[in-house]
């Protein structure tokens, strides 16, 4: 066998050198085929399969799109502060503060130090959902038979797990996470009504407002009705850009928001950094 | 766990409080003096990493209200507490606990010095070795947060009254830690914190 030695073997792994799968990273991210036509210099290129996860800690002022190829991406998000993990995404000062249930262009990501880690700058989905969080070993063990990290139906919080362990941080650091893509809308009696997606081709993009680690799991939503597990491929790109500055319409789009792009910048000032 | 007797405790207005609740035992939260909203969290007792998770019971009952029959679960999704009797109809999932900071974005950099739900939570939590990362999104019980049709969602005036009363019963053994309210820039207490009751049963 050309693998029964140790030279063999190596030639053997080198010469996978060069394959291309439906979902990988493309390292430098650069070297990726079509960048959009704003992206300057790409950090971050991949395409994250149905079931599976992906991390990265952007610096401030990086431009984030998550594009839904085929339709049937969820992309589970949960930030925070880089280096500094107990301020992180707070879902409900983020609905609470800015009056509003439904994410979309304009809201801001917030932590729960009164502060900004990254705002929604563009949105062609409208399907999103700062309610439902993402799925448990348990419910998808109910749902699919499994929901382990290594079956075929993963639930999300597994992987956030396994993302969250490979930045240090433990399952009690996970707050509730954003879903994107896949959306829920809320009945005047509070019962929800599963949206579904928008179609293939949407995406959203974020503006990094601090240095954050993203924690990306994309599953399906809890909602989604249907008997099998359905997720499809998730576009991952990120470019250098500005975060946003005192003059952008975003600044003072409202009072809550202008509050909180205020401490941001006092902090970031306070720390040397911007 | 027949050693835990009938316990009746006051919590005073803006003050925190908590309890290991054994299973099968219940809590009644009692809103004395009406409208009064209290900050709830519940972790499993023998493992904290385990807790409340809001996203958990919405997806598990469909809905952004809690009452009678709804399930608290955890972030594993299993069950913590029921909501075994409601003299309200409707709690609150969604709002999460006044901070600080976040009542600067709120309202303004003015109530900076004003006591906050979260700093609650951090001083009764440090009791059992919790800290910030263990506080998650928790439930607010009486207080109203209606969602409109196109999203806005606010806290508005309650729908509780002097003496109306919850009950939950414990799954498992739990650790419950209350803020009740100090809130004074919102209707969640009509802007007058006041002091609510807790009371431990027996397990049946």
């Amino acid at each position: 066998m050309a693998t029964a030695t140790t030279y063999g073997a190596r030639a053997h792994a080198r010469a996978q050198e060069g394959t291309r799968a439906e979902a990988m990273p493309v390292v430098p991210a650069s070297a990726w085929p079509a960048p959009p036509c704003e992206a300057g210099h790409l950090v971050w290129a991949e395409t994250v399969a149905g079931g599976n996860y992906t991390h990265k800690v952007l610096a401030r002022g990086t431009e984030l799109r998550l594009t839904d190829l085929k339709g049937d991406a969820c992309a589970h998000l949960l930030l925070f502060a880089a280096d500094r993990p107990w301020e992180r995404l707070n879902v409900a000062d983020t609905v609470k503060v800015q009056w509003n249930a439904y994410l979309g262009e304009g809201q801001l990501l917030l932590s729960e130090q009164g502060r900004v880690l990254a705002s929604v700058i563009t949105d062609t989905s409208g399907r999103h959902d700062a309610l439902c969080g993402s799925s448990g070993l348990v419910r998808n063990t109910e749902r699919y038979g499994d929901g382990t990290p290594q079956s075929e139906s993963p639930a999300g919080r597994e992987l956030f797990k396994l993302a969250a362990a490979k930045n240090g941080l433990a399952p009690r650091d996970l707050p509730p996470s954003l879903s994107f893509f896949q959306g829920v809308e809320v009945r005047e009696d509070g019962s929800l009504d599963f949206t579904g997606s928008a179609g293939p081709g949407v995406s959203v993009t974020l503006r990094t407002e601090q240095d954050v680690t993203v924690l990306l799991a994309n599953v399906p939503h809890p909602a989604d009705p249907r008997e099998a597990y359905t997720s499809t491929p998730l576009e991952v790109l990120a470019w250098r850009a500005e975060a946003t500055r005192s003059g952008d319409p975003l600044w003072d789009a409202t009072p809550e928001g202008h509050r909180a792009f205020l401490n941001t910048a006092e902090f970031l000032a306070a720390r040397g950094i911007a | 766990m027949s050693e835990q007797s009938v316990q009746r405790t006051t919590v005073a207005a803006r003050a925190a409080w908590s309890a290991v609740v054994r299973a099968g035992a219940t809590l009644t939260i009692t809103d004395l003096h009406g409208n009064q909203a209290v900050d709830f969290l519940v972790y499993d007792a023998g493992d904290t990493s385990v807790r409340y998770s809001a996203p958990d019971t919405i997806q598990a009952q469909g809905n952004i209200f809690l009452t009678t029959g709804s399930v608290l679960m955890s972030n594993e999704h299993t069950p913590l507490m029921t909501v075994v009797a409601d003299d309200v109809g409707r709690h609150d999932t969604v709002g999460g606990a006044c901070s600080k900071e976040s009542n600067t974005l709120r309202y303004g950099h003015h109530t900076w010095s004003q006591h906050a739900c979260v700093d609650n939570f951090l001083a009764e939590g440090a009791r059992y070795g919790l800290g910030k990362r263990d506080l998650v999104s928790n439930i607010n019980w009486y207080m109203n947060v209606p969602v409109e049709k196109d999203g806005t969602l606010g806290i508005v005036d309650g729908i509780s009254a002097p003496g109306l009363s919850l009950t939950l019963r414990a799954e498992r053994d739990v650790l419950v830690l209350v803020s009740n309210c100090p809130q004074i820039n919102n209707p969640c207490n009509g802007f007058e914190p006041t002091a609510v009751e807790m009371t431990i049963g027996a397990p049946e």
